[in-house]
């Protein structure tokens, strides 16, 4: 069972999130961003996969785990078809999360209304 | 001990400082948001679905239901109190994606709705992307050539 595991890796990779919010300013779409190129850089460097291993959802849930898995896709990519990989690995690896963010946001934009702040 | 250091030392030790509260907020957000994606995990395994596809479908369900919560004003709600434990998870992605095309919806289907999903997606998309494909430069030559 994960279940231990990845609360408490999950929510310590939030709170590095929440510091970097507190102590630089910086916003949270800098943060997503800042997020997902680190997951593709832990992944380069072999650290993200043995987290994954250890944490299951708790590695792959924060936007990291985004970057992980467009890393994975290049890696699966190159080993597979070469250098051609390198271009179409990683956004056939993350398809679904980017199919589903984009479809699910339109259907929803469609049919509610922003609530009053 | 004069005033000063006495300050010092209430402020240090005072659990009610805003960023210590901000990263038990953030631990606990964040944490049970991933609890939530291995309990979804562990489902879609036992229904026979390969340990990376049910990965795939644990992002696409969280995406859903994040952004229907966004629709249903329940997301910003709670992402008021839990900080970066609603905005770093997959979910915070799929907030941000719908709410900005919620927003300019009145602009328009193309240049309203259209164009402002990508308000978010955009640069999270551009930059990962950009990254992969410079990672995987160096993971081609690292392995391919060095053979």
């Amino acid at each position: 069972m994960n279940y231990i595991t990845a609360f408490v890796i999950g929510g310590l990779i939030c709170v590095i999130g929440q510091l970097l919010i507190d102590l630089t300013k910086l916003t949270p779409a800098r943060i997503l961003v800042l997020y997902v190129v680190a997951g593709v850089f832990l992944g380069l460097f072999g650290v993200y996969e043995p987290l994954v291993r250890y944490a299951g959802a708790g590695a792959t849930v924060p936007l990291t785990g985004f970057g992980y898995a467009l890393f994975g896709g290049v890696k699966e990519a190159v080993d597979k078809y070469g250098f051609l990989g390198v271009f179409t690995g990683g956004l056939t690896a993350t398809a679904g999360g980017i199919a589903a963010a984009i479809v699910f946001g339109f259907l929803i934009a469609l049919a509610f209304r922003p609530k009053e702040k | 001990m004069d005033k000063k250091t006495y300050s010092a030392m209430v402020k240090e030790l005072s659990p009610s400082s805003p960023i210590f509260m901000d990263i038990v907020k953030a631990f606990f957000g964040g944490g049970a948001i991933c609890l939530f994606g291995e309990i979804l995990r562990n489902f879609y395994i036992m229904r026979g679905i390969d340990s990376k596809s049910a990965l795939t479908w644990v992002a696409i369900t969280l995406i859903l239901i994040a952004q229907l919560f966004t629709g249903l004003g329940i997301y910003d709600k709670a992402a008021k109190h839990l900080g970066a434990g609603a905005n770093v998870p997959i979910t915070g992605f799929a907030n941000a994606v719908v709410s900005p095309a919620m927003e300019y919806h009145t602009e328009g289907l193309i240049l309203g709705l259209g164009a402002k999903l990508f308000t978010i997606a955009g640069p999270v998309i551009v930059y990962g992307t950009a990254a992969s494909v410079l990672a995987g430069l160096l993971y081609y030559f690292k392995e391919v050539l060095m053979k």
